[in-house]
């Protein structure tokens, strides 16, 4: 294994090299892999690499991420920007002869209607992220190349958020129609048009001639082809397909690299994912802090996080931030905690006590889980070990995509606990707390609680813009979050991309959903 | 003067052996798979006590490891010895393999007579039904079945993966029963049963359905075969038991796809478990096939 390391970390430096030399290509198909399908097609309700993976390519944001110096953002629609001293207006200038792939000029009013919706979805819309956008007052459009966004308070990550890969810019007309429209349609400004989803086989996309950015994509078209597990690593190896760009296991990269030879460049990272505990607050024993707690304090992490490394796509323990981040919990505080002690056999004593005291020692449930294996399964099976231990049964039940989601989503879920993702396009605290902040202001907060407590903290630190200061409240908000244990975090991911050679202009970040518009990507 | 007396004709009434036994010596091999069937369903029974460790037990410490004197069949990706996996695994295989063929047999068995019966319209509705549930392939309408139905957990037992399983099952036997239910409708019994008034439900339970009961014992053996097979694709398709639960099809996909090179136990084993068992089960199935049929028998 450490031959085939060497040799892939060999075959990056040498290719890195190269590609530094290399003039891109125009033409070519990019066959990728895809491990799931998405539910629908509307960006603004996903939260899923299935989703943004073959749809991204189709659509612009305002901003987006700069992949070789994230986490910087550059522009995409948006040709400059200004923000106000007061951090209370942000103004962006448009760029000029943007066609939607219907033909239709793009301006300001597309910009307006696509955060409209966002932030107040109407009736029967979905929109994941209306928290991260709840503190635009307005937005007006001056002329037709200019957009302003006036914010009631400061917004620490507000220009991030702005470069959000799931703030696909849709057409204002489409949306005054039918502000349903994109969950069956695909029709936007980006580099690629749609030209058929086959369900259970593929998705196609062709260059869109009248793409803004002159010679680009490079790319005739891209073939995503829904494929996952062995089936697609071999596919892979084999060159069939020249990336799967969400992630692989250790032992997928040792396979790819060691059939792949020199045709195979390895890029990791450390990756803004990990996989929480969602308990359904509204259930009973979930209703009670004591039982929520006993379960996440019998989770040993360090230990798991060791073990589980060598054979899935998790390695870090942290809390409700990745470690790491500048804004996360060092060691030291994270094992004051609960839940995050070292002493693996006092912990577990003080699991059981607390489910003594609330009168469900022989506790029985079903964690409700994704049947997408990797790191799905392997972080399942850890935990329902983890709770026999202290004498609780727990059922697996391993959904599909689409009802593993509708199970979590739909109004008054039966799930008792499920294994959910926290993966976010970038560090951020006002993105990774959303999973823990009060059902009634957060669409992603699947536990169904309502702690003013902590929204109140989320408020605080959001419009802090002192950095110590923002870290102390983040720290209150940690503690209080992992007490209260209505979301638990896990373990977190560490992201390792194999790539075929040929494959050129892609970079990895610490977020999947960064980086996949496809526009600089070509082929050798 | 003198009598002839009669030499004393004496007859020597052949021995009968007990059915068993006479099983085993006409039918070998069908006997080695019937050992091999009640050695799988005696450890199935007692697994705890026969496998060596918890088969859910996690173990870190001892990922990947080889077959040793600790782990005679090596561990899996998660520490867990795959001898006891592999034993626990045979209580999923014979569970829903039983089940299955057994549901499965019996309907097709009752609809089999029922069709030949009563004939007429009701015999072609009833067969026209089969030859839809025919065209599919048996994976095929098993994997459609799950996929609707989802999972339905009863004391242990996935109830649809059953029904699953069990449904492609029921025109293939139905077309064999009812092929000697036709020939049973026309002897005169049946017949004298009509004229002396019993119902329906009397004649086709009490007078046909004993006399089908051969081809139908038969049937239901060679189906707990294909019904281990379907068990163990199902889970290897993730659409069948789901881990941590101990099964052979699960213990061939996930991990152990990831690490076949590396740990090429955790296929092997599971992979000869289920070979063997399906052989046991398909040598057992023909050769009791044999010895109950009299035309092979002449």
């Amino acid at each position: 294994m450490r031959k085939a390391l060497l040799l892939a970390g060999a075959v990056l430096l040498a290719v890195a090299g190269a590609a530094g030399a290399q003039t891109p290509r125009s033409g070519g198909l990019l066959k990728f892999a895809v491990g799931a399908e998405p539910p629908n097609y509307d960006c603004h309700a996903n939260s899923s690499f299935a989703f943004i993976h073959p749809v991204r390519p189709h659509y612009n944001t305002l901003l987006k991420f700069d992949t070789t110096k994230y986490p910087a953002v550059k522009g995409d629609l948006a040709e400059s920007w200004t923000v106000a001293k007061d951090g209370l207006t942000y103004t962006f200038r448009l760029r000029k002869g943007v066609k939607f792939h219907d033909g239709t000029t793009f301006t300001a009013e597309d910009i307006k209607a696509t955060y409209e919706r966002i932030r107040k979805p109407p009736q029967g819309v979905l929109s994941l992220r209306e928290a991260a956008y709840v503190d635009i007052s307005s937005i007006e459009t001056p002329d037709p190349n200019t957009v302003v966004f006036k914010l009631s308070k400061p917004n620490a990550s507000m220009l991030s958020n702005f470069a959000s890969p799931w703030d696909c810019v849709y057409s204002a007309a489409r949306l005054k129609k039918d502000p349903r429209f994109p969950e069956r349609n695909i029709m936007g400004t980006g580099p690629f048009t749609f030209e058929e989803h086959v369900a259970g086989s593929h998705w196609r996309g062709r260059r869109f001639k009248d793409y803004f950015e002159k010679g680009k994509p490079y790319l005739e078209g891209f073939l995503a082809i829904f494929v996952a597990g062995a089936p697609m690593v071999n596919a892979l190896a084999a060159g069939e397909v020249l990336a799967e760009f969400r992630g692989h296991s250790p032992a997928d990269r040792d396979r790819i690299v060691k059939t792949l030879g020199d045709k195979a460049v390895v890029q990791e990272s450390p990756w803004v994912c990990s996989l929480v505990v969602t308990f359904n607050t509204k259930k009973k024993p979930f209703d009670d802090a004591r039982v929520r707690r006993a379960l996440s304090v019998a989770i040993d992490r360090w230990g798991g996080a060791q073990a589980l490394s060598k054979v899935a796509l998790v390695r870090h323990v942290g809390g409700v931030l990745r470690p790491g981040y500048e804004f996360a919990a060092n060691e030291k505080e994270l094992m004051s905690y609960p839940g995050f002690s070292k002493d693996v056999n006092g912990s577990r004593a003080q699991a059981k006590k607390l489910l003594q005291e609330t009168g469900v020692p022989n506790l029985t449930f079903t964690l409700t889980n994704r049947n997408v294996a990797m790191p799905y399964t392997p972080v399942g099976v850890f935990l329902i070990d983890q709770w026999r231990q202290i004498g609780v049964n727990v059922k697996h039940d391993q959904l599909e995509t689409k009802l593993y989601l509708a199970a979590q989503q739909r109004d008054n879920p039966t799930f008792d606990a499920a294994l959910d993702f926290n993966c976010d396009f970038m560090d951020e605290p006002n993105l990774q707390l959303l999973k823990y902040l009060s059902h009634d202001r957060s669409a992603i907060n699947y536990a169904q609680q309502t702690d003013r407590t902590l929204d109140d903290l989320f408020d605080k630190q959001s419009g802090e813009l002192d950095r110590k200061k923002r870290y102390a409240i983040l720290r209150d908000f940690e503690r209080r979050a992992l007490d209260q244990a209505y979301t638990i975090p896990t373990i977190w991911w560490h992201r390792i991309i194999v790539t075929n050679r040929a494959l050129k202009g892609w970079h990895i970040t610490p977020s999947h959903y960064v980086g996949q518009d496809l526009t600089d990507v070509w082929l050798e | 003067m003198p009598t002839a007396t009669a030499p004393a004709i004496t007859y020597k009434i052949p021995r009968r052996r007990h059915p068993v036994l006479q099983f085993m010596v006409q039918q070998p091999l069908g006997a080695a798979g019937l050992a091999f069937i009640v050695l799988m369903a005696v450890c199935a029974l007692f697994a705890p006590w026969v496998a060596p460790y918890d088969p859910l037990d996690v173990d870190y410490s001892s990922m990947l490891a080889a077959p040793s004197a600790d782990h005679w069949l090596g561990t899996d990706s998660f520490g867990r010895d795959v001898l006891s996996r592999i034993i626990f695994g045979a209580r999923t295989a014979l569970a829903v393999g039983f089940l299955a063929s057994f549901t499965g047999s019996t309907i097709g068995a009752v609809t089999g007579v029922v069709s030949a019966y009563f004939g007429g319209k009701i015999d072609l509705v009833i067969q026209r039904i089969m030859d839809v549930l025919l065209s599919f392939p048996i994976i095929v309408l098993a994997i459609t079945v799950v996929a609707v139905l989802g999972k339905n957990i009863i004391l242990g037992v996935d109830v649809n993966l059953v029904v699953a399983i069990g449904l492609p099952m029921i025109p293939k036997v139905a077309r064999v029963v009812r092929s000697s239910a036709l020939a049973i409708r026309e002897l005169p019994y049946i017949d004298a049963a009509r004229t002396a008034g019993y119902s329906d439900t009397r004649i086709i339970f009490r007078h046909m359905v004993p006399n089908v009961v051969a081809p139908y014992l038969i049937m239901i053996t060679a189906f707990v075969a294909q019904a281990i097979l379907a068990e163990a694709s199902l889970s290897f398709l993730g659409l069948g038991v789901t881990e941590p639960t101990a099964s052979w099809g699960l213990m061939l996909s996930g991990a152990a796809a990831d690490f076949y090179q590396q740990a090429p136990w955790m296929i092997v084993f599971p992979g000869i478990a289920i070979s063997l068992a399906v052989f046991a089960f398909n040598l057992f199935g023909d050769s009791l096939r044999d010895w109950l049929d009299p035309k092979i028998k002449l």
